[in-house]
C-alpha cells in the first residue's frame, strides 16, 4: 500500500512538473492560445466538415478587421494596442457566419471593430465584437445566417479534449464565468430533459454541440467584456444562461446563445457599478480581486 | 450555320419517387397503429412544410401497404385543431414536387475536336451561361385524463384530436379504443404531452374510402401556427428497425432550410459520370444514398436541392402552376396573381423542350418567392436522438444534385490533329468518370470499369523526342 502511494505522489509530481513546463512553453497572453484554439477549430471545421465558408470572404474579413484597428488605434492615437484582438474577431467571425455574398464578412468585421472602439462604458467596449458581428449581421444584412448545426455531433469529444487541455495548461484567464455558464446551461438542460421525460442521450446530444464549446470558453470568457468582481461574473453567467434557456426553449428560437449574450451585455457595466473590481489586463497574471480596489482607466 | 452550344445539351429528367428507398420503416411523425398484429409497413415518408413567421402547412404522405382497415396514424400537433385547418389533399401534388426536385441527370455530347477551333472563334462573341445551377366512455377518459377535444370525418378518415394528462392514460385509452399500440410507445408519447401538444389521431374510415374510388390513402394537411419550426420524428421511430427515410419539402419565402440539431449537408453532385449510368440513374441514385448516408454514419440531413420555384435550370418537370403551389399549402401567393393556366398541369408551354430556363406559369415580377429546399433525413433512434428542428436561413444560393454524363465524339482519330489529341485523352478522362462513380456509390470500381467497356481506339503512343528535331 505505501509503495503504491508513493508511485501515485511520484506520478503526480510528474505530471505537474510537465505541466508546469509546458505552460513556461506559452506565450504570456492568453489570446495566442486562443488563436491557436480557433484557427484549429476552423481548419478542422473547413476540411472536416465542409463549412460553407469561401477563402475569398475568410481573406477579407481579416482585411476587413485589421484594416479598421488600424484606422481606429491611429486615429484616437492609442500606443499600446496589438494585433490579436481584431484576429480572434475575424476567427470568430469566420466560425460562425455564413454568407451567400463576399461583402457580408468584411462588413461585419468592419463594424464589429468599429463597436470595439466607440461603444465604450467605464473604459470597456460594450460588447463582445464577434458576437456584435454575428448579431448584427443576423438583423441587417442580406443573405448572412448561422448554422448551429454546422458541428455535427461526432467530433465533439475530440473539441472537448483539446478545448480543456489547452484551459488547463492556460495561464491568466478568467475562467469562472465559463464554468458558471455551462453548469448553469447544462443544469437546465438536464433539468428539461428530466421533466419531458426524454431519454438522457438528448442531453448529451445538447453537450456535444461545437458551438457551445465554443462559446462557453473563447466568447462568454472575453475578460473585457464581462464583469470585473468574480461574484458579478457568476451572476452574469446565470443570466446568460437563464435568458439563452428561454430564447431556445420557450421562445423556440435559434442560435440562443449568440442572442443571449449580445442581449445580456448591457448588465456589465450595471455589475461593475453595483460591484467594483479591478478591470483584467491581457499578458497580465490574474489581478487580485479585492472590494472596492479601484479601476484602472 | 453557327451551332448553337446549348444545342449540343440534351438533359435527361428523372422523376425518382420510386427510388425513394425501400427500407421498412413508419410514419415520420406518428407511428402506425394497427387494429391486429398485420405487419406494417410502408417506404420514406414525404411531407411538405409550408412555413413563413408561425404559420405553417404540413402535408404527411405515407406510402402505406398495408389492409386500410388497419391503418391508423397518431401525430402530435400544438393544437386543437378545427375542421377547417385539416383538409385531405391530392397525392398527385407530392409527385409533381418530387418530380420538380427529384436529383436529375444532364447528358451532354462532345463536339467534333476538329471543329474546336471554329466554335472557340465563333462562341467568343456569345457569353456562356453557367449551368449551376413537414356517458361510460366520457367517465373512462376521465379517469384516464384523456380529453377527445374534437372529432371529425373528413375525406376517408375518421379523425379524434386529443389532449392527454399522463402518456399512460393516453396508452391504455388508445388500446381501449382498439388502436394496437407499439411497446415504448407511453414513454415516446409523454415528452409530447409534457409539451402541452395535442394529439392526432386518424384511421381510415372504409366506406368514405370506398366513395373516393382511389386504392390509396391521399395525404393529409394541417394548418396551424406555432413558433416552434420542427418535424417530430421520435415517435416513427418506436418500434422501427433500421434506418428510416424521410423527405421533407420545405416551401418558404426567404431562403434555403436547415436542420439546428443537426448537420445539414449537400449530397454531393456536379460531377462527370461514366455514360452507362444513363439507362440506370435510378440503381445510381440509390447507391449514391446509400454510400453517403452511411458515411456521414446515418448523423445527417442532406439538402437535395435548393432553389427559387420560380425558375429552373434544367427544369427535371414542369414547375409548379401557382394552383399547385396553393393545393401543396403555399398561402402567400395572392390568388389575384394567378393568370388561368391552360390545361390539369397548368403547362406553360405545350411542348417545349424540357432541360431549358423556365420560369413558373404565373410567376409575375415582384410576386412573393416561394424558396423549395428539400432534405432527405435517413435517421435511426441512435443517431436522431431528438425531434428535427429547423430554421429558414437567408442562404439563397441555388443547389441541385445533378450529374452530368459526356458522350464522346465518335469520329475518325485522323481525321485532324486535334482528334488525335482528344482521343488520347478519353482514356484517363473515362478513368477520372470510373473514380468519380467508385467514390460516390461504393461500387468496386473493377465492375465499373468493366461496364464501362471503354475500349478507345489504341492511340499510337509517340515518345518525347520524336518530334524534336523534326
Amino acid at each position: 500500500m505505501p509503495g503504491e502511494l508513493m508511485r501515485t505522489d511520484i506520478r503526480a509530481t510528474e505530471v505537474s512538473t510537465l505541466l508546469q513546463r509546458i505552460k513556461a512553453c506559452l506565450p504570456r497572453d492568453a489570446r495566442m492560445v486562443q488563436i491557436a484554439f480557433q484557427a484549429t477549430l476552423l481548419t478542422a471545421g473547413v476540411i472536416a466538415r465542409d463549412f460553407s465558408l469561401r477563402p475569398e470572404q475568410m481573406i477579407l474579413c481579416f482585411l476587413a478587421g485589421l484594416a479598421v484597428q488600424a484606422f481606429w488605434v491611429h486615429r484616437l492615437g492609442l500606443a499600446r494596442v496589438g494585433w490579436l484582438s481584431p484576429v480572434i474577431t475575424c476567427l470568430g467571425l469566420s466560425l460562425l457566419l455564413r454568407a451567400d455574398s463576399l461583402w457580408v464578412h468584411p462588413l461585419a468585421a468592419a463594424l464589429a471593430m468599429s463597436a470595439k472602439f466607440t461603444l465604450r462604458i467605464q473604459g470597456k467596449h460594450l460588447f463582445n465584437p464577434a458576437n456584435l458581428g454575428v448579431i448584427i449581421a443576423l438583423i441587417a444584412l442580406p443573405g448572412a445566417w448561422v448554422s448551429p448545426g454546422q458541428w455535427g455531433n461526432d467530433l465533439a469529444y475530440a473539441l472537448w479534449f483539446v478545448a480543456l487541455g489547452g484551459l488547463v495548461t492556460q495561464r491568466a484567464r478568467r475562467w469562472d464565468v465559463s464554468w458558471a455558464f455551462l453548469a448553469a446551461w447544462l443544469g437546465l438542460v438536464a433539468a428539461r430533459v428530466l421533466w419531458l421525460g426524454q431519454p438522457q442521450v438528448i442531453w448529451w446530444h445538447q453537450l456535444q454541440s461545437g458551438g457551445l464549446l465554443l462559446f462557453t470558453f473563447f466568447m462568454i470568457s472575453d475578460p473585457m467584456t464581462i464583469p470585473n468582481r468574480q461574484f458579478a461574473r457568476v451572476l452574469f453567467a446565470l443570466a446568460v444562461a437563464a435568458l439563452a434557456f428561454v430564447w431556445q426553449f420557450v421562445l423556440f428560437k435559434p442560435n440562443a446563445l449568440l442572442w443571449a449574450l449580445f442581449l445580456c451585455a448591457p448588465l456589465v457595466p450595471v455589475f461593475d457599478r453595483i460591484w467594483p473590481g479591478a478591470k483584467a489586463i491581457w499578458g497580465a497574471a490574474e489581478p487580485a480581486v479585492s472590494a472596492g480596489s479601484p479601476q484602472p482607466g | 450555320m453557327i451551332p448553337k452550344l446549348s444545342a449540343a445539351c440534351l438533359f435527361i429528367t428523372s422523376a425518382i419517387a420510386a427510388l425513394a428507398l425501400p427500407q421498412a420503416s413508419l410514419a415520420f411523425c406518428g407511428f402506425y397503429v394497427g387494429k391486429a398484429d398485420a405487419t406494417l409497413f410502408n417506404e420514406a415518408s414525404q411531407v411538405i412544410v409550408v412555413r413563413n413567421e408561425d404559420k405553417t402547412v404540413i402535408s404527411m404522405q405515407n406510402d402505406y401497404k398495408g389492409d386500410l382497415k388497419e391503418f391508423a396514424i397518431v401525430v402530435p400537433v400544438p393544437q386543437v385543431l378545427q375542421r377547417g385547418q385539416i383538409n385531405v389533399g391530392e397525392r398527385k401534388i407530392f409527385d409533381r414536387i418530387d418530380a420538380y426536385s427529384a436529383p436529375r441527370l444532364a447528358e451532354y455530347y462532345d463536339g467534333d475536336p476538329c471543329a474546336r477551333r471554329k466554335m472557340l472563334e465563333m462562341a467568343r462573341g456569345g457569353a456562356m451561361q453557367s449551368m449551376n445551377a413537414p356517458a361510460a366512455a366520457a367517465a373512462r377518459d376521465k379517469a384516464l385524463g384523456v380529453t377527445v377535444e374534437a372529432q371529425y370525418t373528413i375525406g376517408e378518415y375518421d379523425i379524434v384530436i386529443l389532449s392527454a394528462k399522463e402518456s399512460d392514460g393516453l396508452e391504455t385509452w388508445l388500446q381501449q379504443s382498439g388502436y394496437k399500440i407499439p411497446r415504448g410507445a407511453s414513454a415516446a408519447l409523454r415528452p409530447y404531452i409534457r409539451q402541452n401538444l395535442k394529439f392526432f389521431v386518424a384511421k381510415v374510415n372504409l366506406n368514405e374510402q370506398a366513395k373516393t374510388g382511389f386504392n390509396y390513402l391521399r395525404p393529409l394537411q394541417f394548418a396551424f401556427e406555432s413558433e416552434k419550426f420542427m418535424l417530430p420524428i421520435r415517435l416513427g421511430m418506436v418500434n422501427a428497425q433500421g434506418p428510416q427515410d424521410l423527405i421533407v419539402y420545405m416551401l418558404t419565402k426567404a431562403g434555403r432550410v436547415e436542420t439546428t440539431n443537426y448537420r445539414t449537408v449537400k449530397l454531393p453532385a456536379n460531377v462527370d459520370i461514366p455514360t452507362y449510368v444513363k439507362g440506370d440513374f435510378a440503381r445510381f441514385y440509390k447507391a449514391l444514398f446509400n454510400e453517403q448516408a452511411k458515411k456521414e454514419e446515418y448523423r445527417v440531413a442532406f439538402t437535395e436541392y435548393f432553389w427559387d420555384m420560380s425558375w429552373c435550370d434544367p427544369c427535371a418537370a414542369e414547375p409548379l402552376s401557382p394552383q399547385e403551389l396553393k393545393a401543396a399549402g403555399v398561402f402567400w401567393l395572392d390568388a389575384d396573381d394567378a393568370p388561368p393556366i391552360g390545361g390539369a398541369q397548368g403547362s406553360p408551354t405545350p411542348g417545349a423542350p424540357t432541360g431549358l430556363i423556365r420560369p413558373r406559369p404565373g410567376a409575375a415580377a415582384g410576386a412573393a418567392p416561394v424558396m423549395l429546399t428539400r432534405l432527405h433525413v435517413r435517421y435511426s433512434p441512435q443517431t436522431f436522438p431528438e425531434d428535427l428542428m429547423f430554421q429558414e436561413t437567408k442562404d439563397r444560393q441555388n443547389f441541385q444534385t445533378r450529374y452530368v454524363l459526356h458522350q464522346p465524339w465518335k469520329g475518325d482519330i485522323n481525321a485532324c490533329e486535334e482528334a488525335r489529341s482528344y482521343f488520347s485523352q478519353l482514356p484517363a478522362r473515362f478513368e477520372r468518370e470510373a473514380q468519380t462513380l467508385a467514390s460516390l456509390t461504393g461500387w468496386e470500381i473493377g465492375d465499373i470499369r468493366k461496364n464501362m467497356d471503354f475500349a478507345p481506339t489504341p492511340i499510337p503512343q509517340k515518345i518525347w523526342w520524336q518530334n524534336l528535331w523534326k
